[in-house]
């Protein structure tokens, strides 16, 4: 067979360095990295990226990403999403925050980032757990869900019910687009891609603030093998967190 | 030469805006300046005072230990102030308001009848244009065109009042000059 | 071209030099007594097409000044003693990152919620760092507006030059005091010398990452010595200060910003009865004039610290002077306003050696 004829099928996509990562095996960072940085590659926008890593998992995003990456304080990512896109308005930026960071401690620069409705695009990554201080409850553990500050899983009357952020968000009238997905088939994968995508072609169409929400297994703290992790997403998670397009305005053309 | 005036009167008085007219003057004529408004908690209760200080050195300090002259639009900012004016000083009252005279044997009273005055000139509320006028009428801190000079400065943007303020700067010098 | 000749309150003076000197971001949240600040720039940037923000908070104010000064912007936040405490985890990371960018402080009365009055009771805060880590900020703390102005191009300039944030410190007193100023040549950012480390996407480059984390002890360690060096080279050559008839004089008081100026006032009152009396000002709080103050400390003669709060100032000054001379101390707490008639009395007391006013600080 010709050189020619031949089909690439599989490639590192150039907006992630060659490079292997920290993450957990059966951890859903790398996939979504990976979705991430495909979309940038079709879209032809690697070059024009300024990304926010967060603290947590994911604090070494920039290690990862082929692109220009800021690391931003314990929740602020949206603030310094928000100072950089002010001042680079041509660029897409985008922040890649866990449950804590977006959820917890950044609460305030989340909402008020995207009441602002600022021209940013934030993938936020729901595993209902602390992955990197080593498996405290979340913002949104679940009820009943163990962790190494609930003891007896959590209890809605001693922490209160897990917050339901995106849902929240989807009540500022600046936000444009919000939809929760999951990794947890080849499907839902192609569904996130297909999602993050569409955020990206908002922030480049200049229509506002969006945000995609990704359920994503983490093995290691929910003590369980990845592929139970899995099942675990679909059978469980799902009931708090279902999937599905949560706010979408391009539709009717009142975006932004 | 250096002068000291503390400012008083209560909220809606225009005690700031004397200050401020005064410090324009000031600065147009080429003296040294510093404005420094009492800020916060007084501002809140009603009362409003500013300290100006002009001379033809450096100003060290912006605050003053004791004020040379007192300019006091209402009773209450004149027992309260009266006692921090430097012996041989100067207390402008505004007798519209305020009946009493300073107790103090060490200092000068002026008295002025400053909303009658500016009621002569067109409103009321120009009196404390009119006591401004009699402060550079009496002392000479500034010349009373250089004190308008310095009022058409600190309010532009209300240039409809400038007729007014002028006649009142005025009036306030006529008082002073020509006792009437 | 200078400016002409413009009488402005302090808080203005900040903001319009801070545009002049091509700063076209600004973003921060309320807190008294710095509000003119904001209120003013909210107007200022938008004639010259830069970006205001009031934030939700401090916290996320300073993480915009973060992304903005990343992206390549000269970039401003202002605040008041609670709000200052609250945007310090971000001046660590400024720092960390070596990441440019202007901080004011209006110091107010503390601890806790205090008052609004003037005070200088944030002295440690501002020059020991008052966020974690191994770090150290240019601080300047002019007198006057005149000086609010020229210290604002400068504080730009040291932050560009050093890639490190710079803090301004000055009071309401200072906010609210109107003086006349004439500004430097008003600078165009798109004159600036280009930044070759910002983040405005790797077209045509390899990546650029910022960040603060080094997980390798070997490498933070290897940071945190390269920073170092930046402070040293900071302190050797940014130090600033104005002596204030100090020859010849037996007291001289030491004192910065709004304590300066009521301590020269003083100064003058006795000068003028003949008395040998100075005053020596720090304009840089850090690097403190260290080498100045101690050639003036020989045998014999007195300094006089003086200050808006209560045993601060005096801390550098004894590291400073140490046994070279007697060393007094006299602090006002956040509130009253101490006129020069009360420093006065307090040098006389120094003079003496009465013990009246002040205390003889043991060394």
């Amino acid at each position: 067979m010709s050189q020619a004829a031949m089909k690439r099928i599989y490639s590192m996509p150039e907006s992630l360095k060659d490079t292997s990562n920290h993450y957990c095996p059966g951890c859903g960072h790398s996939v979504v990295h990976r979705i991430l940085a495909e979309v940038l590659d079709e879209m032809g926008l690697r070059e024009r990226t300024i990304g926010v890593a967060p603290v947590g998992c994911a604090v070494l995003a920039y290690n990862y990403f082929n692109f220009d990456m800021v690391e931003a304080p314990h929740g602020r990512a949206l603030a310094v999403a928000t100072g950089i896109k002010r001042v680079q308005p041509d660029k897409l930026v985008l922040t890649y925050q866990g449950d804590g960071d977006l959820a917890a401690i950044g609460t305030a620069e989340t909402i008020h980032a995207a009441n602002r409705g600022e021209k940013i695009s934030t993938v936020f990554i729901n595993n209902a757990i602390y992955g990197m201080t080593g498996g405290q409850m979340a913002p949104t553990t679940i009820e009943g869900l163990w962790s190494t500050t609930t003891p007896g899983g959590r209890d809605l009357d001693r922490d209160g019910y897990p917050i339901d952020i995106s849902r929240m968000l989807a009540v500022c009238p600046r936000t444009v687009y919000i939809e929760r997905c999951a990794i947890t088939s080849p499907k839902n994968i192609r569904r996130a891609k297909r999602a993050i995508r569409k955020s990206f072609e908002i922030q480049m169409k200049g229509l506002g603030f969006s945000l995609v929400e990704i359920l994503s297994p983490c093995p290691t703290n929910w003590k369980m093998s990845p592929k139970e992790a899995w099942m675990w997403i679909e059978k469980v998670l799902e009931r708090t967190y279902p999937l599905g397009v949560i706010k979408d305005l391009t539709e009717s053309g009142d975006g932004g | 030469m250096m002068v000291r005036t503390t400012f008083a009167g209560f909220g809606g008085q225009g005690v700031l805006l004397m200050g401020y007219v005064l410090a324009h003057g000031a600065m147009l004529k080429g003296l040294n300046v510093t404005y420094l408004p009492a800020y916060g908690a007084e501002m809140r209760g009603g009362t409003a005072n500013c300290t100006v200080t002009l001379s033809d050195e450096e100003i060290a300090s912006p605050v003053a230990s004791q004020p040379d002259i007192l300019v006091a639009m209402n009773a209450p900012s004149l027992e309260r102030f009266e006692p921090t004016v430097k012996p041989g000083g100067l207390i402008f009252v505004n007798a519209s308001l305020i009946e009493v005279s300073p107790q103090r044997s060490d200092v000068s009273e002026v008295r002025v009848d400053a909303v009658k005055l500016a009621r002569e000139v067109g409103s009321d509320r120009a009196a404390n244009m009119v006591m401004l006028g009699a402060l550079v009428g009496k002392t000479g801190m500034l010349e009373v065109e250089e004190a308008v000079r310095g009022m058409a400065e600190a309010t532009k943007g209300k240039e409809k009042f400038f007729d007014l303020n002028k006649a009142a700067i005025e009036r306030g010098a006529a008082f002073i000059c020509e006792g009437r | 071209m200078p400016s002409e000749r413009m009488l402005m309150r302090g808080a203005h003076v900040v903001g319009e030099a801070a545009v002049r000197a091509g700063c076209r971001c600004y973003f921060g949240y309320p807190i008294t007594p710095q509000n003119e600040l904001p209120e003013y720039l909210s107007s200022r940037l938008a004639e010259v097409g830069g970006t205001f923000i009031q934030a939700e908070s401090e916290v996320a104010s300073i993480n915009m000044v973060i992304g903005a000064s990343a992206a390549g912007a000269r970039v401003m936040t202002s605040s008041s003693s609670p709000g200052i405490s609250l945007k310090q985890e971000g001046i660590s990371y400024l720092c960390g990152q070596e990441l440019p960018a202007v901080i004011v402080n209006m110091m107010r009365g503390g601890p806790g919620l205090g008052n609004i009055a003037p005070s200088q009771a944030d002295y440690f805060q501002a020059t020991r760092g008052g966020g974690h880590g191994d770090y150290r900020l240019p601080v300047l703390a002019p007198s006057g507006c005149q000086e609010l102005a020229e210290l604002t191009f400068l504080a730009f300039e040291l932050a560009d030059t050093y890639r490190n944030p710079v803090m301004l410190v000055g009071d309401g007193l200072m906010g609210q005091m109107m003086e006349p100023v004439v500004f430097p040549d008003p600078i165009d950012p798109k004159d600036l010398p280009p930044k070759d480390w910002i983040l405005d996407g790797c077209k045509g480059r390899p990546p650029r990452a910022i960040y603060s984390l080094f997980l390798e002890p070997p490498v933070l360690y290897q940071h945190n010595l390269h920073l170092q060096g930046k402070y040293d080279r900071i302190a050797a050559k940014e130090v600033r200060f104005e002596h204030y008839q100090t020859e010849g004089a037996e007291v001289v008081v030491v004192a910065y910003g709004t304590a300066s100026r009521i301590a020269k006032g003083a100064v003058n009152r006795l000068r003028r009865e003949g008395l040998p009396v100075g005053l020596f000002r720090p304009i840089t709080l850090w690097p403190f004039p260290k080498e100045a103050l101690r050639q003036m400390a020989q045998n014999g003669i007195k300094i006089a610290v003086f200050e808006l709060s209560l045993g601060q100032l005096v801390e550098d000054v004894i590291l400073t002077v140490g046994a070279r001379s007697e060393i007094y101390f006299h602090g006002i707490p956040g509130g009253p306003i101490p006129t020069p008639a009360e420093v006065e009395d307090y040098i006389r007391s120094v003079m003496s050696g009465d013990g009246r006013v002040g205390r003889r600080v043991e060394v």
